[in-house]
């Protein structure tokens, strides 16, 4: 295990102005996980790929363990990598298949098979020893290849959407099993996922990337109640914020069909702008059945109703934009009818309708978006 | 459902009468072989007659130095395809896992070599190998039917390469193993088939070649494709030596594809389905 260091990393390709990767700058702590989660093309492979090796950064600096690796070739950087196709070596049995490093290093035999047999054991694969990856199903396929990596006892994992390939079910029970792994193991692990529920139920902490940036890293819970802006809130969360243009005025923001009054923070942070339009944003669960003479109101017609059993949903027209919530149990709204929503001062956010960033997240009691731990 | 049952037949019919007529020259050269001259030179067609394994005593009495065209038309086969095949792979290892902007150009550029016919070279060709000494010479014909494989070879081995994902390599990298361990222990095993199929064809290329055989080599180094050509001498056509002299050079080659058909088929199809 070892801590882990981005300065300022960039990738760029050819002379294109646009880099894929741009100041990426993390501190790991020994043994965390951290997961790197954004949209397709956010730069989060990419930047795996330069923690291994298999692409060179074009600028800053990669310390893995205290030790500058920019130069290092991936075999030498003490690594292991999941890839999300498993990459195992078809030829070979499982068995070859990870024992493959060790035999590379001229290891003895009996150390080799008992580092199989231990890595086998705690992945549950003993009885698939002598079969090739070819008779294996896909749950097996990727133990295999989770086989081959602990085997070679690295300083860091990396792993490469590596869940991508299963069925939902499959992913749900593989990703507690990755989680319990590391757990065991305590190896400083990278994951990258597009997938932001994996994200959140397995990271310790998150990197939120988009277009090659980094648009915040915290822990889930942090990410989810303090988003640092309009991208990260949209992203984090299932389904995702609503969003209404609004204008303030006196400790409240308002917008056709919707008011609300801002709690003391909110207050504080925007008495000191001169803005007047702002984001309002709120999410689905935190939104319930109001009357319309409250403080805080959301009022629309109904378009959509999802009856889930657990939960209800309901889009609702207000103005010019399209508002979900989350309701409780069943519900008797029905298509067409008008219905009002009331939700908590404290669980609004606000954003900066040019910059996207969060209003009033100074003086929320959460870690900031920089790189410490 | 009749009808469906005709047009099978016809369509039957049909097959077997173009195999034929793609089939019968070779037919017709195996059936000379065992004629007399005469038999052989009649102008009605014959197909019945007694055969004799008389022309085929003479192609392999001893002065007709078929053995020795035989080696030599082996040795440079074989040399041919073991030099193309090691020079092939580490280039389509680098153009299959590493390209560059350049890589298609330089594959393109490959194939093109092969529009020019030969003779369009054949004089500066034969310049330089008389200057250097390379004529009638085992290696000259070896280094010149490598030259005409390889690229071949090389767009063969390039494919099989490609299908080979990277990430496969990748992983190997980072296992640890450098270039020539991932190539021995991971690429080469899995494209195996594709390569055995690749000198399959080459050694067949290599084996049918006469133009360069013929040209360059006077009988030092002469292949079958000249011990053929020399029955057809200043003193006549001798169709059933001919045939018989034919037949000898190919059965090698033609046995040895018949007992690597499916090798090479499944080589040639292999990338085709995924």
């Amino acid at each position: 295990m070892a801590i882990v260091e981005l300065k300022n990393v960039a990738k760029q390709y050819g002379s294109s102005s646009n880099n894929a990767v741009d100041n990426f700058n993390l501190v790991t702590r020994d043994g965390e996980f951290v997961v790197l989660v954004g949209p397709s093309g956010c730069g989060k492979s990419t930047t795996m790929r330069m923690i291994a090796g298999l692409e060179r950064n074009t600028g800053g600096e990669i310390l893995i363990g205290g030790k500058d690796v920019s130069q290092v070739p991936p075999k030498e950087r003490d690594i292991a990598m999941v890839f999300q196709s498993y990459a195992l070596y078809p030829h070979m049995s499982v068995a070859e298949n990870m024992g493959f490093s060790l035999r590379l290093k001229k290891r003895p035999a009996e150390e080799i098979k008992q580092k199989i047999d231990e890595a086998a054991q705690t992945l549950g694969i003993e009885h698939l020893l002598d079969r090739k990856p070819r008779e294996l199903s896909g749950g097996q396929r990727q133990r295999v290849a989770l086989g081959r990596a602990i085997v070679r006892n690295p300083q860091v994992f990396l792993m490469d959407e590596p869940l991508s390939n299963l069925d939902a079910k499959l992913r749900v029970d593989m990703r507690a099993e990755i989680v319990k792994l590391h757990k065991r193991l305590n190896v400083t692990t990278f994951y990258v996922t597009h997938d932001q529920v994996e994200a959140m139920t397995m990271g310790e902490r998150i990197v939120v990337m988009k277009d090659g940036e980094i648009q915040q890293i915290d822990t889930p819970i942090n990410l989810y109640d303090f988003p640092a802006n309009r991208f990260v809130a949209g992203f984090i969360g299932n389904p995702s914020m609503n969003f209404l243009r609004a204008r303030h005025a006196d400790g409240a923001v308002s917008g056709p069909g919707f008011a609300f009054t801002l709690d003391a923070a909110h207050t504080q942070a925007m008495a000191s702008r001169r803005v007047v339009d702002v984001w309002v944003g709120v999410r689905p669960e935190h939104l319930r059945i109001g009357d319309a003479a409250g403080a805080n109101r959301v009022e629309g017609t109904v378009d959509v109703v999802e009856t889930l059993g657990a939960v209800t949903m309901v889009q609702l027209s207000v103005g010019e934009h399209v508002v979900t919530a989350q309701l409780p149990g069943h519900q008797t709204v029905r298509i067409g009818d008008t219905l009002t929503l009331t939700c908590d001062s404290d669980k609004l956010h606000l954003f900066d309708s040019e910059s996207e960033l969060a209003i009033g997240r100074e003086s929320a009691a959460a870690s900031s978006a920089t790189a410490e731990a | 459902m009749k009808s469906q049952r005709f047009a099978n037949t016809a369509m039957g019919v049909l097959a077997w009468v173009v195999a034929l007529l793609i089939f019968f020259p070779i037919l017709w050269l195996l059936l000379t072989a065992f004629k007399t001259e005469q038999q052989a030179f009649t102008v009605v067609p014959n197909f019945f007659f007694s055969p004799t394994l008389e022309s085929f005593k003479t192609a392999l009495a001893q002065g007709s130095g078929y053995w020795h065209y035989a080696w030599n038309s082996a040795l440079t086969a074989v040399a041919s395809t073991v030099i193309g095949l090691a020079l092939a792979v580490p280039a389509a290892y680098a153009m299959a896992f590493y390209p560059n902007k350049r890589t298609d150009f330089l594959l393109v550029w490959m194939v093109s070599t092969k529009f020019i016919p030969a003779v369009g070279v054949l004089i500066p060709i034969y310049l330089v190998y008389s200057a250097v000494g390379l004529l009638d010479n085992a290696l000259g014909l070896t280094l010149l039917f490598t030259a005409m494989n390889l690229p071949i070879i090389v767009w063969m081995v390039y494919s099989y390469f490609r299908d080979i994902p990277k990430d496969i390599v990748e992983a190997a990298d980072i296992d640890g193993a450098s270039i020539m361990q991932t190539l021995f222990k991971v690429v080469l095993p899995l494209a195996l088939p594709g390569l055995a199929s690749t000198g399959l064809l080459a050694l067949i290329l290599a084996w049918n070649e006469s133009f360069w055989s013929i040209t360059m080599t006077d009988h030092s180094a002469a292949t079958l494709a000249v011990y053929i050509a020399s029955f057809k001498s200043a003193e006549g056509l001798f169709w059933a030596k001919m045939s018989a002299a034919s037949v000898l050079a190919i059965a090698p080659i033609i046995v040895l594809g018949w007992f690597t058909q499916r090798q090479m088929v499944r080589g040639l199809t292999f990338g085709a389905v995924k």
